[in-house]
């Protein structure tokens, strides 16, 4: 095909325009043959910028903006070349070269369609919901930058979003909806695609069998944020305070660079870190605080149980006697239960342990009832679906369903809740799986522990207070 | 120094060992290095598996086709448990070239002591990559494997470019042909060099080319028994 002799305006050129618009791409990445591209190339369709840039004492990637002198290193030289640095931060992404440019696409750009009445959502949203959604319909129609969205675990906060991206989508905007976790992505996509029938959606994860990230309403987990390039005028961000968004400088870095020049950008959190609760006590960050749960009951407030032989018990991967006091005085017996540990090891040591002891005790009947599961367990997707569908009674976890996951109908423990790992965030997260249902508005939350510690103290406080300020006392 | 892996700092433990000498600077942190698995027990004297019996079943094959065998035994460090996977995946198939350095030091030590044998009268030869897939990956893993060690080391090998061994079944590597050619002739005992023994084919194709050639005898050293 010779695209010289084509216009503009041609098909050819509309349907790469719609591929590689908004992208920031590797060669590799760009599926096209060496001749098209050469020709795109000398037609400035296609635009190179520098992929590593040489900085004072270091380098820096233009991709993932690393600048961490260990994460980069040389290849070995071939003759008469020079020696070529990559970067290792995004390496799982394609590796970035410093003699190899990235590209993007400075042809037409997309004119994305404007649609009339795009939401199919046929809810009706709580009041708290809806003075949410309005400051968001707000926030797209003035073109306003940031703003913040604090709702507690249970708000509904996806419904919240639903007003405020119909308003983007029938000005012909592009929107990204960003989360930490390619499970959120998972089970986000039907439920966008069912409140947007007619606009198309696309899920983007690590492994997702779904690739080309050209629809209007992207939902991505933050790596994916690492190929755009000026592409999203409404940018969504799910959970700002989780890991790795917080952690790791370079999704932030991305996501930036993937807001388009006049953009809106969303962030969405339960348990905003010290940094978002500075901007917002200063003013700097536009927010708005959603303090009530969708159905309308306060959050469960933790209980915390001292124990003081917890971590010999613990060590020896023993039944804690105060988890199995606490068990038998429980008020609701039916009720799931989610056992939160800090280790992987611990989960994997206190399976047979309690299987044992539950056994001896009655509360369950067979092995299939108690099951652990943590990041590096490959059936964890199966596990929890069990756990939802009640097949599994008791499940004991580690920080992984902490957050984003909803289960109808349990009571939360933690064991060993002064771990390191349960900083303020988790535990608020951890406590807010608690109560979910309009059924069953209420659950138990208790931390076991062996001395208080100053993010256990903070959390009870946090929980407190967001009650309080939802109109309960 | 940052850990090759995970890149936590590695601060180093002071101990008796260390006290009066410095110690070797490590590439991995403790509990990245703990997850690598060694092989360990009786192993099959051909081919390194871990196996009860002196020689294989796979090895027992091979001996019965000897026309096809040319490697009088291979020697292997670690297993393919799914850390290692997860490490020769970003080494060599995302191409984190430095990643190698982590195998140096038990690379070196367990080549001094298994191939001493020889008394450096051998030559060290890497198992080539196809000249397309250099360029994809910018490097070949076994010759920088192969650079760890103390013997010269001589790429007589090159190799016509084909679908990648890891993408083949048992049967399908088994039967292929050979996909070498020889560049120079040698008169020295040759050790293969390479990242992986998994069936074992790739490694007696070039043994039995450089056999055909005047090659006295060939042996195998690879990082994993896979």
């Amino acid at each position: 095909m010779d695209i010289k002799n084509t216009s503009h305006d041609s098909p050819p050129l509309e349907i790469y325009a719609r591929q590689f618009s908004g992208k920031l791409l590797l060669r590799t990445e760009i599926l096209l043959d060496e001749n098209t591209f050469q020709q795109l190339l000398s037609l400035h369709l296609f635009t190179p910028v520098q992929s590593i840039k040489r900085k004072k004492f270091t380098y820096q990637c233009q991709r993932c903006g690393n600048q961490k002198r260990s994460l980069f290193a040389t290849l070995p030289r071939t003759s008469g070349k020079k020696i070529l640095h990559y970067c290792r931060n995004c390496i799982e992404m394609g590796r970035v070269i410093d003699s190899e440019p990235l590209y993007y696409w400075t042809g037409k750009p997309v004119k994305w369609l404007e649609h009339e009445a795009p939401c199919t959502w046929d809810g009706q949203l709580t009041a708290a919901q809806q003075r949410a959604a309005d400051h968001i319909v707000n926030a797209v129609n003035n073109h306003q930058q940031e703003l913040l969205i604090w709702a507690v675990c249970g708000a509904g906060k996806t419904e919240m979003l639903f007003p405020g991206m119909a308003t983007a989508l029938s000005a012909g905007k592009r929107i990204c909806i960003a989360t930490p976790r390619a499970d959120v992505v998972r089970e986000l996509m039907p439920r966008l695609q069912k409140a947007f029938q007619h606009v198309p959606v696309q899920g983007l994860y690590g492994g997702s069998k779904d690739r080309a990230g050209t629809a209007q309403i992207i939902i991505a987990t933050t790596h994916q944020l690492l190929r755009y390039r000026e592409a999203f005028d409404l940018l969504i961000i799910d959970e700002i305070d989780a890991f790795p968004f917080h952690a790791d400088a370079s999704l932030p870095f991305a996501a930036n660079r993937a807001k388009a020049p006049q953009h809106t950008t969303i962030y969405l959190t339960a348990t905003p870190r010290q940094e978002q609760r500075r901007q917002m006590v200063g003013n700097k960050l536009p927010h708005i605080f959603v303090p009530i749960r969708f159905h309308g009951h306060p959050l469960p407030v933790p209980t915390m149980k001292m124990s003081f032989s917890l971590k010999k018990e613990l060590q020896k991967s023993e039944v804690p006697l105060a988890l199995m006091k606490w068990l038998k005085n429980r008020k609701h017996q039916t009720r799931q239960l989610l056992i939160f540990v800090p280790t992987i090891q611990l989960a994997d040591n206190m399976r047979d342990q309690l299987f044992v002891r539950f056994r001896k005790e009655g509360l369950i009947k067979s092995t299939n009832e108690l099951a652990a599961v943590h990041a590096q367990d490959p059936d964890r997707t199966e596990k929890v679906q069990a756990f939802r569908k009640k097949d599994i009674l008791i499940m004991i976890t580690t920080t992984i369903l902490e957050r984003g996951v909803t289960f109808p109908s349990v009571d939360v423990v933690i064991l060993d809740a002064g771990h390191e790992v349960f900083d303020e965030a988790a535990l608020v997260q951890i406590a807010g799986r608690a109560g979910r249902s309009p059924d069953d508005p209420t659950g138990e939350v208790v931390f076991f522990h062996d001395g208080r510690t100053d993010a256990m103290v903070e959390a009870v406080d946090s929980i407190r207070l967001m009650n309080k300020r939802g109109g309960f006392h | 120094m940052n850990c090759l892996w995970c890149d936590r700092q590695i601060i180093p433990e002071i101990n008796w060992e260390n006290i009066f000498m410095l110690a070797k600077p490590k590439s991995l942190c403790g509990e990245c290095e703990g997850k690598l698995e060694y092989l360990q027990g009786s192993r099959c004297k051909k081919c390194s598996r871990l196996s009860e019996e002196a020689v294989c079943l796979d090895c027992k094959w091979w001996n019965e086709h000897a026309e096809r065998d040319s490697i009088a035994f291979n020697y292997s460090i670690f297993n393919y448990n799914s850390f290692m996977q997860d490490m020769i995946a970003k080494w060599k198939y995302r191409g984190d070239y430095v990643l190698g350095t982590a195998f140096k030091l038990d690379l070196f030590q367990v080549f001094s002591k298994r191939f001493a044998f020889l008394k450096n009268e051998a030559l060290l030869v890497p198992i080539p990559l196809s000249e397309e897939r250099l360029r994809e990956r910018g490097f070949n893993q076994a010759k920088m494997l192969a650079e760890f060690l103390p013997l010269p080391c001589e790429e007589l090998l090159t190799r016509i470019h084909g679908e990648k061994q890891s993408k083949k079944t048992r049967t399908a590597r088994i039967s292929t042909n050979n996909p070498f050619k020889l560049t120079k002739t040698v008169n020295k005992s040759v050790i293969l060099v390479d990242d992986i023994y998994t069936t074992g084919t790739t490694l007696r194709h070039a043994g039995s080319l450089l056999k055909a050639h005047g090659c006295p005898e060939v042996y195998a050293f690879t990082l994993i028994r896979g």
